[in-house]
């Protein structure tokens, strides 16, 4: 078995010290928000874990058509790991949506179109891996899980513009939003710069499980 | 004027499953990295015995 290569411990070591400093910026630096009061801040971690998620399925769907295409290995293992790295910050993306919203929507759950799809998202990585458990020849299983990736990865952009193509109540905070949107708010320098620094960390974290 | 609502028990509860599940999930990549380079070493105990019989 190979030995870990340098650069990956040393990313390791960044990656806690961004967490930190992620965690420091949405907890301490930026402002509380007026309306929604601190649960405002689950915000950060919200969307940084929602980015790498839906980067993630995209990228297992790239894997998998260079699987179908080269049908290498390497390919598969690349799209499994996207897959898994990804369905566990996805899960952390919808329990910190639904933690946000029992104070701002009063209720844990709501069947808009942006919840919904995203449930959907997670379900069909669940099922994924379902599907693998249950397929014994390797490359039989890696056929079906790169077209199954391929069709799944359609899920990540349509759960990303739902909230930009239909009336929802779920808030875009970049862009404009549709007028039955509850929960919105406008960010401040310092809430910009703890969503972009969250945004940055997160990439580097995922990159480092990933790897 | 509007009172800010205290939300704090909420946050606190959403950092605390992120860490969680972060922390658990990196800790099964642990075991399971762990287990393979066992299972690999056990593979690697057979490789002479199965050169001496050919």
């Amino acid at each position: 078995m190979q030995s870990k290569p340098i650069a990956l411990t040393v990313l390791d070591i960044v990656s806690i010290i961004v967490l930190g400093i992620a965690a420091y910026l949405a907890l301490v630096f930026a402002p509380t928000e007026l309306v929604m009061g601190d649960v405002q801040r689950v915000f950060y971690f919200h969307v940084g874990t929602a980015w790498v998620g839906l980067l993630g399925f995209v990228l297992a769907a790239i894997a998998g058509i260079a699987y179908l295409i080269t049908k290498d290995m390497k390919w598969d293992r690349f799209e499994v790991a996207a897959v898994e790295v990804s369905t566990m910050f996805f899960f952390i993306t919808i329990v910190l949506g639904s933690i946000w919203a029992r104070p701002a929507w009063n209720t844990w759950w709501t069947w808009d179109p942006r919840l919904t799809t995203a449930a959907v998202t997670e379900l069909i990585y669940i099922a994924y891996f379902m599907l693998r458990q249950g397929i014994e020849d390797p490359e039989k299983r890696a056929r079906f899980g790169a077209v199954y990736t391929l069709l799944g990865g359609l899920s990540a952009p349509i759960t990303f513009m739902v909230i930009r193509l239909f009336r929802t109540i779920h808030p875009v905070v970049i862009g404009s939003q549709s007028a039955e949107a509850q929960g919105g708010f406008s960010m401040t320098a310092d809430m910009r710069t703890a969503f972009f620094f969250a945004l940055f960390a997160f990439t580097i974290i995922f990159i480092v499980i990933f790897g | 004027m509007e009172i800010t609502p205290d939300t704090s028990g909420y946050m606190i509860a959403g950092y605390i499953i992120t860490f969680l599940t972060l922390g658990i999930y990196i800790f099964s990549i642990y075991q399971r990295n762990k287990n393979l380079k066992r299972d690999l070493e056990t593979l690697k105990s057979f490789e002479p015995k199965q050169t001496k019989k050919k």
